[in-house]
């Protein structure tokens, strides 16, 4: 396994579900309860360093894994220090489609977790504004979730074709 | 018969004509455009505009960037459900006579998207006068698609004025 990998094993223990690397990128999913510390700690530690989140986004796994880990949400993270990069997952349920915000660990987060909000209905507790981006508020639905109807339409004016 | 001798009595002085004839001759190299860009075919628009493709050749050189001072709304990229208020909004605040150029497939049919959140062309809001597809549409159609608009500008008649408002009102005040 790989050193990131290794060290948030040894750092975070049970905290850390699962994690693999392909081709050097490496991966470690997070059980939900811990991920703010985690995310916390990977800034900070000195090995680490993780001081630029590049992306953060979210998978709906409907009807290809059981519904308590139906959504991931997935940060991308990278070190300018040390010019390395990690991918970190959340296991969220359908039942309850909420995580910790990360935008008091990184600012970057603010506009990609309303997003997320946006498109799959994913709470951010503790967001300072979690509300749509990109969507008018008038939108009913999150239309990335694979139960949105692919037909549905609904037009602010004009017929709904 | 009568006529030609009137002509001819006049000799090159004096040309007749319909008044209508000579407004639409007039309006259509003197088009004002307000360029409503949102996609990637802005940067056809720019290409069909700037010095290579010259629209300035047709008298379209101009845009407005007040709809209340243009008289040519092209719409230029894909019109989302969120934008499409705005674009009723802007071709309302036009004043008449105006008309519409879709420019691109998106604005003419909604092109490669289908999906909740593209108009399905823009003319289930708006009245278009010209469609040009591609994706995007290169200079010399768009340039084609000009002269085509202005072929209709000059065969228009007065009583086609006023064409009055969008017919959609936005359910949401903006």
């Amino acid at each position: 396994m790989g050193r990131l990998i290794d060290l948030c094993k040894q750092k975070l223990g049970g905290a850390v579900l699962s994690a693999h690397e392909q081709h050097g990128d490496e991966t470690v999913v997070i059980r939900k309860d811990a991920m703010l510390t985690a995310l916390r700690w990977l800034r900070d530690d000195n090995d680490t360093k993780f001081d630029f989140m590049m992306d953060l986004t979210a998978v709906d796994y409907f009807g290809t894994r059981p519904r308590d880990e139906r959504f991931e949400v997935v940060y991308h993270l990278f070190s300018l220090t040390h010019n390395h990069r990690l991918r970190v997952k959340i296991p969220v349920a359908e039942a309850d489609p909420a995580v910790e915000s990360a935008a008091t660990v990184w600012k970057a987060a603010d506009w990609f977790e309303r997003e997320v909000w946006d498109m799959y209905g994913i709470v951010f507790k503790g967001h300072p504004n979690m509300k749509r981006i990109l969507l008018y508020e008038e939108f009913e639905g999150h239309p990335l979730r694979k139960d949105y109807n692919i037909r549905k339409r609904q037009p602010l004016i004009g017929p709904e074709n | 018969m009568e006529e030609q001798n009137i002509e001819a009595a006049l000799g090159d002085s004096v040309i007749l004509t319909q008044v209508d004839k000579v407004i639409g001759w007039g309006r259509k190299y003197s088009f004002f455009l307000y360029p409503f860009i949102t996609a990637c075919c802005g940067m056809e628009f720019m290409s069909a505009a700037a010095s290579r493709y010259d629209l300035d050749r047709f008298g379209a050189a101009l845009p407005r960037f007040s709809p209340r001072q243009a008289d040519l709304l092209f719409v230029v990229g894909t019109i989302s459900h969120k934008q499409a208020p705005i674009l009723n909004k802007v071709y309302n605040q036009m004043a008449e006579p105006k008309w519409v150029f879709a420019f691109g497939a998106c604005v003419c049919s909604g092109g490669m998207y289908n999906n909740y959140a593209t108009v399905q062309g823009i003319d289930t809001i708006l009245p278009v006068d010209v469609y040009v597809p591609g994706c995007p549409p290169r200079p010399e159609i768009v340039i084609d698609g000009l002269i085509k608009l202005q072929e209709l500008v000059a065969n228009e008649r007065s009583s086609k004025w006023p064409r009055g408002k969008s017919q959609y009102d936005p359910k949401v005040k903006r």
